[in-house]
């Protein structure tokens, strides 16, 4: 087990022992009780010999006593240690553990969009959890083994030096011996168990894969196809599995062979020195005992690598979350007020990936005017999303600048220019709690007032006076309780809440039906006319009464013109119109 | 040797999450643990199933685990002996002859030798057991999966039956590989030691029984406290794990309403939550190692001053030889009760996770009654089918007539009634009533209505993914509870909302239609799908390995291969449920193109969400809360100026 910590590890290692902070002193105290714990298991032994030796073979009752008193001293002062060390080993794992849940989740919190866009969901909920779990047992099986495996070895060995140096060095050989073969066997073992879990990654992936597109498979008849693909995987997985554990068959037999080779070896070598009178009956019987201690502490020592390096890869994931740096962030003295709800775009360039070839904006000149309507239409992939995205500042512009209300939005102090232009995304979700407790995302000292004239303007009111509990009625996680339509409403009127100078719908009525998002676009043009809007949409009509409409193609505004002039000028929009007229033609969005 | 166990398992963190099951196996501690309703029945049959496969393997175990723990019995009983029985008689004996020293060093290696080489062959033959156990556990469960009736997936959480897979499996490796040994091993250890000490000490057997009475019941209580911990930290676990999964998943709309130190607050108090039953549950596990080792050295102070005593007074006739010996059994009776104690909770989580397993093994497969078979079919001008081997493009369901004793022929052809169908998943709640339909072969049939209004339900009936209530549905005039179910779907395609692509190459998962399509059959099928343009254009084309669902394409794209899927099947009758998702117009138009084509001379039922799909329907069916309310076509509809005109115009 040649320790090789390269470079990244040790950052790797510092990145997370910086969070050990307040379990510093429990860390530290638990290896010190550790060794007194095996200072105990060295003496209890020995006490034990000399019960046998002094109290019960000459038969003296009271050195019997006393011993046994000593003994259960010694066992206390064991306990004692023993339940300490317990008790302060749970608290620094489990401390720390904390620790790093908290320092990656106040990360997370001051992450970009680009920086979220990095680490998938799945990815960063396994690093808070698993992840942190692996850590945790690892650092407490370190703390509590670190000190006690090589004092105790080191210990037992001093003592069987002590006793008599000929026969100590056969530990030497044996130690070195063992040493070189378990590291053999992790290495090894390490290696397969790698490749295996990938492997059953893998088959796992398959497994889900096939429970999720169930319909597909039965409906192609294609079950005995998938079994026998699995049977394929789940063979393939067995004979890794077999390959790897028959690696660490060999742990024990080696052991076994060592301390026995050992334990025969001193008895004949002891018996000859003591007949010889170089040798006390009783340190024979001590340097067969610390035999048993050298080998389980360097088995121990085994342990603890296999432990360390299986949750390298764990250590790895979190550290990657904890050192991801923020790549927006405030101004130094930010602009604290939004004039208006103008917007300007100067000659804008934008990619999300600075390596990327390609910009996904190119050189876009926008003019907005506070409270004007505008409409935005394209394709997918022509970057209608980056382009709003922008002016909260959801990610910074490559090149040129966005103004809002006059200022380059790279001034504002960030809450206070998301808190006056809203967005309400494309993906977007509700949280679990009341419908209120959702309002109030936006402002969370809206009053109830407050809240239900948002909801009114985004026609959330009605049906969600139809709830059990109207305002107070439950929303479950994701919002799994109120349809596509509805959620999409109650999004819209989450961000109306903050009331906005600027307030921004990407492609958020798709699943409300011709009627309502007509009367929502309506309450907008009656009741927050000083509120820029802009809107995204796949449907012409939800944007053909705004004042302008950009048309965008390719990362590039293709025009930017009222709907009459479009149909006039422009060939995208007028295809998009005539393919698109009469109807709406969805059913489904009723 | 038994030694070494109890420190692998102190080594072992307290939750029983080994080294050796690797990093981040999914959601083991999720929940709190369950109830295992008859633990000795789940033994039994685990033990039934190892048995099954790995009966004389498993025995083969058993004699080599009592051939090592007798071995190692003698090597004991040698290194107590040594001094006693050879050094003291060596020292005062005048010749100084080592042979008999040498004798029982030799013979003590021999038995040795047999120990190891016992130990090593258990552990060996252990990991083919054990391993093939999990493997064919893991084939039958699939096996077994594959057969369950589409309801089960409906009503079963994935995530819960993944965990069956991963989490519970994971349990089950440790039992049998570990704990099963292990018991097995501390029992005979157990066993003989016992018995050598009644025979050395009634009296003081009785005190050392005492005494791990007392260990058991201390160490009983602590794994119930532990448990009672583990199961807090584990349900705090499940809270945060909800709240980090709800608060990722949203983390976009976190930044966009300044809603960061809100959830932090949120999540700092649930963070302190698990770090207080974490630290308590562990501390508790901790705590057990210690108290039982002391406890263990409590009893070797009683029995040595108790002993000493008798043999002072004379009381029970034990000579100092006997407690010495005595003593040395003491020391090593501890330690298997010690063992047996931690491997309580491991378990406890196996018998837990097998309880899952089991459960989907008991569930009731998909049953087939069907005895119409389809054939392949040679059809003269007059019509006159007879049955070949030959691949000939035509087909015909083979009718046999029990009451007649006579087989009958009818072509395959695509047309399908239902008549007076009632469905409901559950009987309670019935979604569809009296459905009646005739949609004669080539024919498209369209169904709209309202979210929740059946549509997607009456694509589970005509394959018979559920069983109807009432009513009868005919494929080619024949009920298709007749038919074998595997020609049944055969003769239908499919063409799911959510598109679910497989791991592998887009060439294998278009060809997943038809197994042995060529690559030229494949490519054709891309083109009527409309597929083949993006799909030379991806990196490698149609070598491109998809992964997680497709998750690197768009859900145009996956449609468009899902097309091609179906294509390639060639079935005379379709099924195909639209997509309504955002897709951009110009790749909507390929897809729509795409169906288009592949809706031509087949028997299609479309769920509708698009106009230009109905409007040249031959028949339009509107849906509404379970019913047909209109049919017609699309003319007629809109004259009717009903339900349908009012959908159509959006002024409903």
């Amino acid at each position: 087990m040649s320790n090789k910590v390269n470079k990244e590890e040790k950052s790797v290692l510092k990145t997370l022992l910086a969070e050990v902070k307040e379990y510093k002193f429990v860390s530290i105290l638990t290896p010190i009780l550790m060794l007194g714990e095996v200072a105990m298991e060295t003496i209890i032994p020995r006490i034990m010999g000399l019960i046998v030796d002094e109290g019960v073979r000459k038969s003296e009752l009271s050195t019997l006593y006393i011993l046994g008193a000593v003994m259960i001293v010694a066992a206390l002062l064991s306990l004692f240690f023993g339940v300490a060390a317990g008790v302060f080993s749970a608290k620094a794992s489990t401390g720390f553990s904390k620790n790093l849940r908290k320092k990656m989740y106040e990360n997370i919190q001051t992450f970009s969009f680009s920086n979220i866009d990095k680490f998938s969901t799945a990815g960063l909920v396994t690093r808070l959890t698993t992840d942190v779990t692996n850590i945790q047992n690892s650092y407490q099986m370190v703390l509590r083994m670190c000190m006690r495996a090589p004092a105790s070895l080191i210990c037992a060995m001093a003592m069987s030096f002590y006793i008599s140096p000929r026969i100590a060095s056969i530990y030497l050989i044996a130690v070195v011996l063992l040493s070189i073969v378990l590291a053999i066997i992790v290495r090894f073992a390490m290696k397969y168990f790698k490749a295996v879990f990938e492997k059953y990654d893998d088959m796992n992936a398959s497994v889900q894969e096939n429970v999720s597109a169930i319909r597909v498979v039965k409906a192609y008849v294609r079950e005995d196809y998938e079994k026998s693909k699995f049977k394929k995987a789940a063979q393939n997985i067995y004979k890794m599995f077999v390959k790897a554990e028959t690696v660490i068959v060999f742990n024990s037999p080696v052991m076994m062979l060592t301390v026995y080779a050992c334990i025969l070896l001193i008895s004949w070598i002891g018996a000859k020195h003591i007949v010889g009178g170089t040798l006390n009956v009783g340190d024979l019987s001590s340097l067969l005992a610390y035999c048993m201690n050298i080998l389980m502490s360097l088995m121990m020592l085994s342990f603890i690598f296999v432990m360390i390096s299986m949750s390298i890869a764990s250590g790895e994931r979190i550290a990657e979350v904890i050192n991801e740096e923020a790549d927006i962030v405030n101004p130094e003295n930010p602009v604290m007020e939004v004039k208006d709800g103008s917007i300007v775009f100067e000659n804008v360039s934008f990619k999300y990936n600075k390596d990327a070839e390609e910009n996904v904006l190119k050189n876009v000149q926008l003019e907005i005017k506070s409270g004007e309507t505008i409409g935005i239409l394209g394709g997918t992939g022509s970057a209608k999303s980056s382009l709003v995205n922008l002016i909260s500042r959801l990610y910074d512009v490559t090149e040129g600048r966005v103004l809002v209300g006059g200022t380059d939005v790279r001034d504002y102090d960030l809450k206070v220019l998301r808190d006056q232009v809203s967005v309400v995304l494309q993906s977007n979700v509700l949280f679990s709690g009341t419908v209120y407790d959702n309002l109030r995302w936006g402002k969370h000292d809206a009053t109830d007032e407050e809240c239900e004239r948002a909801a009114r303007l985004a026609c959330a009111d009605e049906f969600v006076q139809k709830m059990p509990d109207k305002y107070n009625s439950h929303i479950e996680q994701g919002g799994n309780n109120v349809s596509g339509g509805q959620k999409q409403r109650l999004c819209i009127a989450r961000a109306l809440v903050k009331e906005p100078k600027i307030l921004i719908l990407d492609d958020s009525t798709s699943a409300v039906d011709t009627g309502t998002d007509a009367k929502i676009r309506k309450a907008f043009r009656e009741d927050i006319p000083g509120t820029t809007k802009i809107i995204i949409a796949q449907r012409v009509n939800s944007i053909m009464d705004s004042d302008k409409i950009i048309v965008m193609n390719e990362g590039k505004i293709d025009a930017f013109a009222s709907h009459e002039e479009l149909l006039k000028t422009n060939d995208i929009y007028r295809e998009v119109y005539e393919e698109q007229t009469c109807g709406g033609g969805d059913f489904d969005q009723q | 040797m038994s030694e070494k166990k109890t420190i692998e398992s102190n080594v072992k963190p307290a939750n029983g999450q080994g080294p050796g099951r690797g990093p981040g196996r999914g959601r083991r501690n999720m929940g709190p643990r369950p109830k295992i309703e008859n633990p000795g029945k789940i033994f039994k049959r685990i033990m039934g199933y190892v048995g099954k496969k790995y009966m004389f393997q498993f025995i083969a175990v058993l004699v080599l685990i009592v051939v090592s723990v007798l071995a190692n019995v003698q090597g004991t009983l040698f290194t107590q002996r040594l001094i006693d029985d050879y050094i003291l008689p060596l020292m005062s004996s005048p010749t100084k002859d080592f042979t008999p020293l040498l004798n029982a060093i030799v013979k003590v290696a021999i038995f040795y030798g047999i120990g190891i080489l016992a130990t090593f062959g258990f552990n060996y033959i252990m990991v083919y057991i054990n391993q093939g156990t999990l493997k064919n556990l893991r084939n039958d469960l699939f096996e077994h999966m594959e057969g369950l009736p589409i309801k089960y997936f409906d009503t079963h959480p994935h995530g819960d039956i993944m965990s069956i897979y991963t989490n519970d499996i994971d349990t089950l490796r440790q039992m049998i590989s570990q704990s099963i040994p292990q018991l097995f091993n501390s029992a005979i250890t157990i066993v003989s030691v016992l018995v050598s000490m009644i025979m050395l000490s009634k009296a003081l057997t009785g005190v050392t029984i005492l005494m791990v009475i007392v260990t058991l019941v201390v160490s009983g209580k602590l794994a119930g406290l532990s448990g009672s911990y583990f199961s807090a930290q584990q349900s705090d676990l499940g809270t945060l794990n909800g709240e980090i999964e709800e608060m990722m998943h949203g983390q976009k709309v976190v930044k966009v309403f300044n809603h960061e130190e809100e959830n932090l607050e949120r999540f700092n108090k649930m963070n302190e939550k698990l770090y207080n039953s974490a630290f308590s549950a562990n501390k508790i596990a901790n705590i057990m190692m210690p108290v039982n080792a002391q406890l263990g050295n409590l009893s070797y102070v009683i029995c040595a001053i108790v002993g000493g005593v008798f043999t002072i007074t004379g009381v029970t006739g034990l000579t100092i030889g006997q407690l010495v010996s005595f003593l040395t059994f003491n020391k090593s009776f501890s330690m298997p009760i010690n063992q047996v104690s931690m491997q309580f909770n491991s378990i406890i989580m196996a018998l837990a996770g097998a309880q899952r397993v089991f459960a989907l093994l008991d569930e009731e497969q998909e049953v087939d009654e069907g005895y119409v078979e389809l054939v392949s079919a040679n059809i003269d001008e007059e019509g006159n089918i007879t049955e070949t081997d030959e691949h000939t493009g035509k087909w015909a369901w083979k009718h046999y007539h029990k009451a007649t004793e006579t087989t009958t022929y009818t072509r395959l052809e695509g047309g399908i009634v239902l008549d007076g169908v009632d469905f409901g998943y559950t009987d309670e709640k019935m979604i569809l009533h009296d459905i009646k339909l005739y949609a004669k072969p080539g024919e498209k049939i369209a169904f709209v209505g309202a979210t929740g209004a059946g549509k997607t339900t009456i694509t589970n009936l005509i394959n018979r993914f559920y069983d109807i209530q009432d009513g009868k549905i005919r494929f080619d005039g024949i009920n298709i509870n007749k038919i074998k179910k595997k020609d049944l779907r055969n003769s239908l395609g499919i063409v799911l909302q959510d598109t679910h692509l497989f791991t592998g190459t887009v060439m294998e998962n278009i060809r997943y239609g038809k197994l042995n399509a060529s690559d030229e059959e494949v490519k054709a099928a891309a083109r009527l799908a409309n597929a083949d343009g993006f799909i030379r254009r991806l990196p490698e084309g149609y070598n491109t390995m998809l992964k997680g669902d497709g998750s690197n394409l768009s859900q145009g794209q996956r449609q468009l291969l899902a097309i091609a899927r179906a294509a390639i099947a060639n079935p005379p009758a379709l099924i195909l449920d639209e997509a309504t998702s955002s897709i951009d117009t110009h790749t909507e138009k390929l897809v729509q193109d795409g169906m288009d084509k592949l809706m031509s001379g087949r028997t299609t039922f479309v769920i509708a969400h698009r106009l230009s799909t109905v409007k040249n329907s031959d028949c339009i069916m509107v849906l509404d809360q379970g019913r047909i309310v209109e049919r017609g076509n699309h003319d007629e509809l809109i004259e009717q100026k009903g339900y349908y005109y009012r959908l159509y115009t959006g002024n409903a």
